[in-house]
């Protein structure tokens, strides 16, 4: 199991230009390890942030886009799984950061914790590539290649929280924030 | 009552919206849309489709693309839109974003105001839309196809939802 502050570590050293989506906790944290105008985090409710992903990736074939999607939060649009597979973006990463919990509503389980088969269900829908990692050193290794790879691709990243951070609610929803995304994402 | 003979048309409505810079159309089939509109669009060359397996994917993959510089329709039934309230209030009116929605009003009589329909869904459409302060239009009638253009145009101008209801089955 990896602690998400580090794992998102590891994510932040191999980034280049890509885009990140990311929500709840994981966007928190990412904007802190990861600063850039080019994180967006303008989701609006939760499940959506790979559907955002998809139209980022569809619009912009020529850049990456990865998302930091939540296990709670894919659960609630399991839908988009087919729907990015039909689309087939060959720019789309996917990762799941799976703890296993509604962290940032009370650290609830999600139902079936720790049982579900995120990239299995992955692979049923149509991706023709997806990973699981559960140790940092082996992430370390692996994400150079597979941010390289055509997608789409899913990503399950098993961890638990770590270090906390400030949250900043003003950054990951504030219009003015969204803006300076897109000025820099039509650059 | 609305003559059958002045009923809208899906090659006019496709013309209107090539006219308004779309460019991707995000669908989910509504009986009303698919016959003429959705299965006219999807072998149009100019317009790439995206189909989805639930309505508010496609609030947020018109989100997408607007930041990404281009525009997109989303193409679905009532009942998905009644299903999408919560991305409707997240993404497009507090995210500001200028998701374009084409809606069915499945099972509502041509010349009959969406309020005074016999169907409870469809006669709460726009009392809910209106208490979201969402712009909508009503497109039933030939007439009705000068709207489109404007109401794409207006809601990428103040970046904030437009619906319009397709009243009838498009010729």
């Amino acid at each position: 199991m990896m602690k998400r502050d580090e794992c998102l570590k590891v994510l932040a050293r191999h980034r280049t230009n890509e885009i990140v989506v990311s929500v709840y906790k994981a966007a928190q944290e990412w904007i802190h390890i990861s600063p850039s105008e080019l994180n967006y985090t303008f989701v609006g409710a939760m499940g959506q942030g790979s559907s955002h992903g998809l139209g980022l990736a569809l619009g912009r074939p020529d850049k990456r886009v990865i998302v930091l999607d939540g296990d709670g939060s894919l659960l609630m649009n399991l839908g988009t799984l087919v729907t990015i597979a039909n689309a087939a973006p060959k720019n789309l990463i996917h990762c799941v950061c799976e703890n296993g919990t509604y962290e940032t509503n009370g650290a609830v389980p999600i139902p079936r914790a720790g049982s579900v088969d995120f990239p299995g269900m992955a692979r049923a829908a149509g991706y023709p590539k997806t990973y699981e990692f559960a140790d940092l050193q082996e992430w370390d290794r692996e994400v150079d290649s597979i941010l390289k790879e055509d997608g789409p691709v899913l990503v399950d990243l098993k961890m638990e929280p770590g270090e906390d951070y400030p949250e900043d609610f003003r950054r990951l929803y504030n219009i003015q924030f969204r803006e300076a995304f897109r000025s820099a994402f039509q650059k | 009552m609305v003559d059958s003979e002045d009923t809208i048309n899906a090659e006019d409505i496709i013309k209107e919206i090539k006219k308004a810079g779309i460019r991707f159309v995000i669908a989910l089939p509504d009986r009303t849309t698919t016959q003429s509109l959705l299965k006219t669009i999807m072998q149009d060359s100019d317009l790439r489709v995206v189909q989805v397996c639930k309505e508010d994917e496609g609030i947020s993959i018109c989100s997408g693309l607007y930041c990404a510089g281009e525009r997109a329709l989303l193409l679905i039934q009532y009942t998905g839109l009644l299903d999408s309230i919560n991305a409707l209030r997240g993404v497009a009116m507090e995210g500001k974003n200028p998701v374009c929605m084409m809606v069915g009003l499945l099972g509502k009589k041509p010349g009959v105001p969406p309020t005074n329909a016999a169907r409870y869904g469809l006669r709460i459409v726009e009392p809910i839309l209106d208490a979201m302060e969402i712009k909508h239009h009503l497109l039933e009638t030939t007439e009705d196809n000068a709207k489109i253009v404007p109401a794409i145009e207006q809601a990428y101008a103040r970046s904030g939802p437009v619906v319009m209801l397709i009243g009838r089955e498009p010729l």
